[in-house]
């Protein structure tokens, strides 16, 4: 079975980094299944879990935006923030989550501060979504 | 024990205190140094990459049109600059300061034309106590700032411009060249350059457009390149630290060398005076 390299880079650290199968992310125009010797291609992403398929295991990293880069032999994920199953804290993603339903509950505010709570509770259920998977 | 003996016993003991003190913050700011550059080290290929790919959409597609990439006449400035929250830290925040101060001296004649974005307690202190127009602060960042601590200020300061509030971005920051140097350096920002694409040319497929792509990525682009200089800021300011408290306690050392010195002599005469009293009432005696 082909495979290529998966690399998950944020601007403070690279999170995943192995070769894999298949991948599976959520970009903007819709969800994509990529294989080895995939066309070059590159989409923004949306806040959702990106699947890897690696041998008989399946990795599930939250990756918050960013965008896809597809070679025919590597896939670089490029993100402001990202997570692998493991690493997610759930207490925190909770009050994240609490925190923005709070915000987006109360009256009056600005269109920047709405968009930004809308945001953050996207991401907070992303982490709280794979975490129960 | 003579009176002015006192004094320099005082004295030394003093210098002793704050030799012990600079030592510390010497050791403090080399071992913060170190991950420092680490951080500044781990950030690097998310830029790089980022900056491949967007030159790779230059190149690759003409006449994109996009309003970051856009010269327009200068009538409005805007600048960043990254400055510290902490002092003794040598020429850190001085000699980044006087080159923001002498440059929009040079090209300003009134508050209107320019405005400034300041991260650091150091800079937003000294723009203030000058009535210069701030219209975004960041201060009290961690000795290891993560993407999200300047998020807010990038982003603003990103999407002002695209707004249309100034036509020109400026990035002042210490470049971290080694521990010992730090070079104050200047950087046009936006409207970003011509990226300089020299690798070889993957033709890519973007969903949707690569102006669609484009409009995605280069916020993003911009937004890196200032964390970069924040990272590398933070270096500067450790190495900044620890070049100056080195010197501080070099200084301490030699004063106290000199204060032993001159305490030993004034031990010395007060003790030959001594004898010598002794020896002259004996003499009267006999």
């Amino acid at each position: 079975m082909s495979t290529f390299l998966v690399e998950i880079v944020t601007p403070e650290r690279k999170v995943y980094a192995e070769t894999a199968n298949m991948v599976s992310v959520t970009g903007v125009e819709g969800e994509l299944g990529i294989l080895p010797n995939h066309i070059p291609l590159v989409t923004p992403l949306r806040i959702a879990p990106v699947v890897i398929k690696r041998d008989n295991k399946v990795d599930v990293v939250a990756v918050n935006g960013g965008f896809i880069e597809v070679r025919k032999d590597k896939i670089v994920i490029l993100a402001e923030s990202a997570e692998i199953s493991t690493d997610i804290n759930i207490e925190r993603a909770e009050a994240a989550k609490q925190r923005a339903e709070q915000r987006l509950a109360a009256k009056q505010q600005d269109h920047i501060d709405f968009r930004r709570a809308e945001l953050a509770l996207q991401r907070a259920m992303n982490r709280l979504h794979i975490k129960q998977k | 024990m003579a009176k002015g003996m006192r004094d320099i016993k005082r004295e030394i003991k003093s210098k002793q205190n704050t030799k012990q003190i600079t030592k510390a913050m010497e050791m403090v700011a080399a071992s913060r140094l170190r991950k420092a550059q680490e951080a500044a080290q781990a950030a690097r290929p998310y830029a790089e990459k980022l900056k491949e790919v967007v030159a790779n959409i230059a190149a690759g597609t003409r006449n994109v049109k996009h309003p970051m990439l856009e010269n327009r006449p200068i009538k409005k400035t805007g600048y960043l600059v990254i400055t510290s929250d902490r002092g003794l830290a040598g020429g850190y925040n001085a000699n980044i300061l006087r080159k923001v101060t002498q440059t929009i001296r040079e090209k300003h004649k009134s508050t209107d034309d320019y405005v400034l974005f300041v991260i650091g307690r150091k800079g937003r202190d000294y723009f203030r106590r000058r009535n210069m127009p701030i219209v975004e602060e960041v201060t009290g960042l961690p000795d290891a700032p993560t993407f999200a601590d300047i998020k807010t200020v990038a982003y603003s300061a990103v999407t002002k411009f695209a707004e249309g509030a100034y036509d020109e971005l400026y990035l002042y920051y210490n470049e971290f060249v080694n521990a010992i140097t730090q070079v104050p350096t200047d950087l046009r920002l936006l409207p970003l350059e011509e990226v300089g694409g020299n690798g070889p040319v993957t033709s890519y497929e973007y969903e949707p457009s690569p102006e669609g792509v484009l409009e995605v990525l280069l916020p993003k682009y911009a937004e890196t390149l200032i964390y970069s200089a924040v990272l590398d800021g933070k270096a500067s300011e450790f190495g900044a630290r620890m070049t100056a408290m080195g010197s501080a306690t070099k200084n301490a050392t030699k004063i106290i060398n000199q204060l032993t010195l001159t305490y030993n002599r004034a031990r010395q005469a007060a003790i030959t005076q001594e004898i010598s009293e002794i020896v002259a009432g004996a003499n009267a005696q006999s």
